[in-house]
């Protein structure tokens, strides 16, 4: 979906370990429908950057272990996951987790 | 630049990637890490066609599993945009891990073999851009029957043969198979490999072996470290003797042969399974030149006394006429050998532990 369009929008926060594959930005701007949900701005974002996409969901289309996505600072795993809708306006966090040593 | 005669030794660990390089195997330069925080079980390094390609399986716990790959002997690393190694979406699977990158024969140019976690072989035929799910293995009837090692379940050797369409593959845990016809089908081939853990020891599949290589000279000829046990194939792994006699320990993950020489192969023993340590603390390479009859350790140049484990893929050998000899330590120590294993010295120590090494002659 292009990221100029005048339709409803919404503002994806990008983790800096990913930024590389968004030529360096923190945040991007997606066009939405009316019924998107969490899993419909993940298609948007990994529209052309599929290594993007990789690295936040599995190749079923579940979202990674340790990956978090948060609306408006609700956790979508606490939610209806990746089914979770989204409105116009909404910042959409992508984060890690803590996890690792 | 390297010069031509520059040997560049590739080392993966629990928390990225270095690289070593020495024009006389003797004094190395480390650089590193690349990808830092993220695990490298598997490290590939291709000469084939007078051109280096470097591969690197990259695991981050938090993003997941790629492969990467560095034609300027590791600057700089791209991933395959569309390709690398991914399951489809009628697969129900996802990739979890790469455990082992092998480039095959130097007259099947541009053609790597991967094996991963879940169980499963991948090969590609455009130098790892693309890699295709193997279906003979995946759709194996035998697969609802493989286990897990501790480490998980994966396909963790790959071995074509360069003589013809022979392919070996090695599972933690299933044993070893082997295809005939390039991979369409697979049968096992564990007979005389002991599954001590299971109650029947001797079955058709279900062993532990923890890797597989081939001799260099005699394709038929087949070495294997297993989870205790250490055995010989000259049939092609229609069956196996021990030749662990004259060992300290049969347990142990290593297994390497000679580039050039058959019957030359060499172990890193553990005590046992339940020892996970150096016999005695005492860290030995183990050398046979006969096929597995006799055995002669060394330890020239290794610590007096070291308690972490060598893993299966973190040992290598490079094909140098004189072949150096390679592994790492999960304390995090690399040495290496220019005379065959008889003599080593530090390349590096207190790295993360040591996943993955991969060492060759590299073109300047």
């Amino acid at each position: 979906m292009p990221e100029t369009s005048p339709l409803p929008s919404v503002i994806v926060l990008i983790p800096t370990l990913l930024r590389q594959y968004v030529d360096g930005r923190s945040a991007i701007r997606l066009s939405i429908a009316d019924d998107a949900d969490v899993a419909s701005v993940l298609d948007g974002l990994g529209e052309g950057r599929p290594l993007l996409d990789q690295r936040i969901r599995e190749e079923t289309g579940v979202l990674r272990r340790y990956v978090n996505i948060y609306v408006d600072g609700e956790d979508v795993r606490r939610l209806d996951g990746l089914a979770t809708a989204v409105p116009a306006g909404a910042t959409i966090m992508i984060m890690q987790s803590v996890a690792g040593g | 630049m390297p010069t031509p005669a520059t040997t560049l030794l590739a080392i993966g660990t629990k928390k990225g990637l270095w690289l070593a390089s020495s024009t006389d195997r003797q004094e190395w330069t480390l650089s590193g890490p690349k990808f830092l925080m993220e695990e490298i079980p598997s490290v590939g390094i291709d000469t084939r066609g007078g051109r280096t390609r470097l591969f690197a399986g990259r695991m981050s716990w938090h993003f997941g599993p790629c492969i990467a790959h560095s034609d300027d002997l590791g600057e700089t690393w791209a991933e395959p945009r569309e390709g690398g190694i991914r399951f489809g979406a009628d697969d129900g699977a996802a990739l979890e891990r790469i455990w082992q990158i092998q480039p095959d024969a130097e007259d099947r140019p541009g053609v790597v073999w991967a094996g991963c976690q879940p169980i499963s072989v991948w090969r590609s035929t455009d130098h790892g851009e693309t890699f295709i799910l193997n279906r003979g293995l995946w759709d194996h009837p035998h697969r609802g029957e493989w286990g897990a090692g501790f480490g998980g379940a994966a396909a963790h050797t790959v071995l074509p043969s360069p003589a013809d369409d022979t392919v070996h593959v090695a599972m933690s845990t299933g044993g070893v198979y082997r295809s005939d016809d390039g991979g369409a089908s697979w049968e096992p081939r564990n007979k005389g490999i002991s599954a001590y853990f299971m109650p029947d020891p001797d079955p058709e599949f279900g062993q532990c072996v923890h890797k597989v290589a081939r001799d260099a000279v005699d394709p038929d000829r087949l070495f294997a470290q297993n989870h205790h046990g250490v055995y010989a194939s000259t049939d092609r792994g229609d069956s196996w003797q021990s030749i662990a006699e004259g060992l300290p320990a049969d347990f142990g993950f290593v297994m390497l042969t000679h580039p050039h020489r058959s019957g030359t192969a060499w172990v890193i023993p553990l005590k046992a399974d339940g020892e996970r340590i150096p016999p005695d603390g005492h860290l030995q390479v183990h050398r046979t030149d006969d096929g597995g009859a006799t055995w002669e350790g060394s330890g020239a140049g290794l610590p007096q006394a070291e308690y972490n484990a060598v893993l299966r893929d973190a040992a290598c050998v490079d094909t140098a006429e004189v072949p150096g000899v390679y592994f790492g330590t999960r304390g995090g120590s690399v040495y290496a050998s220019a005379d065959e294993g008889r003599t080593f010295q530090e390349v590096a120590s207190h790295l993360p532990d040591v996943l993955s090494v991969r060492a060759a002659v590299v073109p300047g």
